[in-house]
Parts: C-alpha cells; structure tokens; sequence
C-alpha cells in the first residue's frame, strides 16, 4: 500500500501497534479538514509493527497528551517535504483533563469545573494517580 | 504561607518540632494562653465530626485566638451549589487560618489552592488525616517516649480508615519499625499503601486476620471503627462492621505496656471493659489532639 508523502505536515511515527485509533480520538484529529491517513500494523524492523498517522498540515500538538499515550512516538515535523523537526516525546509529569478520575468520592465528580489533573507517580510502570484523591487512572 | 493537606508534606524534623512544642504547651499552658491574641480560626466541617473540630476550636481558643465557621454543609453556601474554591476564597477574607473537612477527598487541597490564609485538612473523606496522624505521633511519643523501634498493630478496616494510611506513612519515616495489619479480607491495606510506602521503604510487615495470634509482639495497637459511611452497599456494611471486638480476654497476652489507641468515635470495636485497663490510651490521645493542633496552629500563623 502506497500513501503518499508529506509535503507540509506532521508525521506521528512509532506508535504502538494498535494505539493509532486512541490517539486520533484524544488528539480530536476528527475535526481536521485536511486529509489524515493512519496506518496500522506497519511492518518495522525495530518493533516488528508499529502504527503510523501522518496529518496534511502543520499545527499544535499537546505533547503531553502523545507522551501519556504513548512514550515510545517520534513526532516528525514536515516543511517543503524536508524534515525539520524530530521529537522524542515521554511520559509527562502531569496530564490535564486528559483523562477523567472515576473514583465517586473524589472532589471533581461534584465540581464540574475542576481540571481533571493526574501526577506520574510511578515512571516504570507508567502510573498515573489523581492530583486530588490519589486515585490511581485505568 | 503553607497548607497541611497530606502528613508527609511535614520533614520528620518538622513532626519532631511539632511534638516538643505540643510537650511543651502541655508543661507550660500560661505561655501559650495568647500566643494568637486577634487571630481567627474558621471551621468549614462540610459533614459531621465531634472532636475533630471541637479540637480545633479549643486549641484556638487556649491560644487566645477566636474561632467562627460551619459544621454541616447545609448551614453553608455549598447548600446553593458554592464552589470549595470560592468558599475558600471567601473565607480567607473573614480569617487567618482555615481548617476544614470535607467528604469529598481532594477538597482541602482545592480550598489550598485558592485560599490566601493557611489551610488545614481536617479529613477528606477516605483520603487523609493530617492532624489525627500528628495526633497519634504525639500520643505515641509521650506513651512510649520514641517514634523508632516499634512493632504497631492496625486492626479493622484498613482498607478505607484515611487514619491508617497516613499513619503508616508517617511511620515508615522512622527506623525499626514493624508493621502488623489485621483485617478481613474485604477490608485488607489497599495495594497501593503496601506497595508504595511499605515496600518502598523496607518496612517489614505481615497481615493476618486472625488478631489474638500476633497480640503478644505488638508495642502499639491501632483499633479502627468499620465506617458506615465509607459503604455503597449496606449490606456488606452489616457483614463487616463486628469483624474485630476488642475485649480483656483478648488482651491477655499482650504485652504489659502495649498502647492502644483508636482514632474514635468507637462504636463496639473496643469493650468498655477495656477502658479502665491502664494501656487504654484512646481518652489520652482525644487530649494530646488539642495540644498538638495548638502546635500546628501556631507553626502555620508563624507564631513563635
């Protein structure tokens, strides 16, 4: 299968076989007019598959919501079909309403306008736990 | 400024500091009689509580300071759908220092954020319990005259007591310390708790269900009421709650200078018989809460 090259874009490489799908959503890459190809099960020497999304424009991207997603993403930025940025993104110290606590007792299901904030507390196991209760994200 | 939202934000040095001005106010009570002359607590207790806030009230008091607030959120704005944020806010212009509960777990930390006095938790829900935990430090020191090589006793629920956990933390600060946890299975230490602060912190502990085998190595014994209000289901709240009665008979093998304690209010979880043996030091610990908020109160108003 043959898609073509970017001249102008962004280029989300390395993506964890099957995580495409959950960072299209989050990214909310739905509401671009701009043609976004994703590519799942790509064959890769280094992860043996891999996703790929490629986006035909260049614009903001929260790096903390990729890195929370997924660590391991290289996040190639394309100018006049040359690359002109390469990022290797992390997991972040904090997400912001990224994803939502569930735990019934904690403050923000009763204040809606809370942020939903969650801490890293746990690198080697990539543990997120709720800033407010501590409750640890699904 | 700082806030008191979760135990471990105080250095060990900070806790021991703590403690010898609470030895202190309890040596010396007239020189503390108006350490905060024109200061004013508020009390923001968003759902019922005795001691805790009555504590609060009279360590203010006993520094000379005055004291005003709520003690069910329907006599406060929350009643119209106010936000902690803006309560905090407002309140912070009526006073020097907040202390509040909430049943919402995180709330003292989001009235921290927006508050420009000093803001104490006074217990989050499930979550945490400063205070108690300065309160049981204290206790504990003046019992036994040390915080380090202790074998401590948690018994009852241990999986949603907020007194355990901070207490446990606080614990795992210090050194030989062993930790012993009884519970039923559906009220056992979460995970998280064993795993981040126990094990991180190479402190030897074994769990059982079964108290009376572990009783006679125990220094300090921490007895915790099954909370009704911690429940979804009020069945499986009927099912547990008689887990773990303490009476005499239990207490026959225990250790001559074993220090029980127990957060209160209780309900059947220790006998009345107990209260009259001499290592029943519950009632002592409701007394050393006041000192050591007086301590707290004072450290936050940076009043020497």
């Amino acid at each position: 299968m043959v898609i073509d090259a970017i001249k102008n874009g962004i280029v989300i490489d390395h993506i964890t076989a099957g995580k495409a799908m959950e960072l299209y959503r989050i990214l909310g890459l739905g509401k671009l007019d701009c043609t976004v190809a994703i590519l799942k099960n790509v064959v890769s020497a280094k992860h043996g598959r891999k996703d790929i999304i490629k986006i035909d424009q260049i614009m903001e991207l929260d790096w903390d919501v990729i890195g929370y997603v997924d660590p391991n993403i290289t996040v190639n930025i394309i100018k006049d079909g040359v690359r002109v940025e390469k990022r290797q993104l992390k997991l972040p110290e904090t997400i912001t309403n990224v994803i939502r606590c569930k735990n019934p007792r904690c403050i923000t299901s009763v204040e809606q306008e809370l942020p939903h904030v969650f801490r890293l507390t746990n690198r080697d196991t990539h543990e997120y736990r709720c800033l407010y209760c501590e409750t640890k994200a699904n | 400024m700082r806030h008191l939202i979760d135990i471990l934000e105080l250095s060990t040095a900070e806790i021991d500091g703590l403690i010898a001005k609470a030895d202190d106010i309890i040596a010396n009570p007239g020189q503390y009689a108006h350490k905060c002359d024109g200061k004013i607590l508020a009390t923001l207790f968003f759902e019922p509580s005795t001691r805790t806030r009555l504590s609060f009230e009279s360590a203010m008091l006993r520094l000379g300071g005055q004291v005003l607030g709520f003690s069910e959120a329907a006599s406060s704005s929350a009643a119209k759908g106010e936000s902690v944020a803006d309560t905090a806010r407002t309140v912070s212009c009526y006073s020097d220092i907040i202390a509040m509960r909430h049943p919402k777990e995180g709330a003292p930390l989001v009235a921290s954020m927006h508050a420009t006095v000093p803001v104490i938790n006074a217990g989050d829900g499930g979550h945490n319990h400063p205070t108690q935990t300065l309160t049981d430090l204290l206790t504990i020191h003046r019992e036994k005259g040390r915080l380090n090589d202790l074998t401590v006793g948690f018994c009852g629920d241990l999986k949603f007591g907020r007194t355990v956990h901070s207490l446990i933390s606080a614990l795992s600060r210090y050194t030989g310390i062993k930790i012993v946890l009884v519970a039923p299975e559906e009220l056992k230490l979460p995970s998280y708790v064993r795993q981040n602060v126990l094990e991180k912190n190479n402190i030897p502990y074994t769990q059982t269900t079964d108290l009376e085998s572990v009783m006679p190595e125990l220094d300090i014994l921490y007895m915790t009421r099954v909370q009704r209000e911690r429940f979804f289901n009020e069945e499986d709240y009927l099912r547990l709650k008689d887990s773990y009665i303490l009476t005499p008979e239990k207490l026959e093998s225990a250790k001559k200078d074993l220090c029980i304690l127990h957060p209160l209010p209780r309900v059947n979880e220790i006998s009345v018989a107990v209260d009259s043996d001499p290592r029943a030091c519950y009632f002592k610990q409701v007394d050393c809460g006041r000192y050591i908020r007086m301590a707290l109160i004072m450290k936050l108003l940076e009043v020497e």
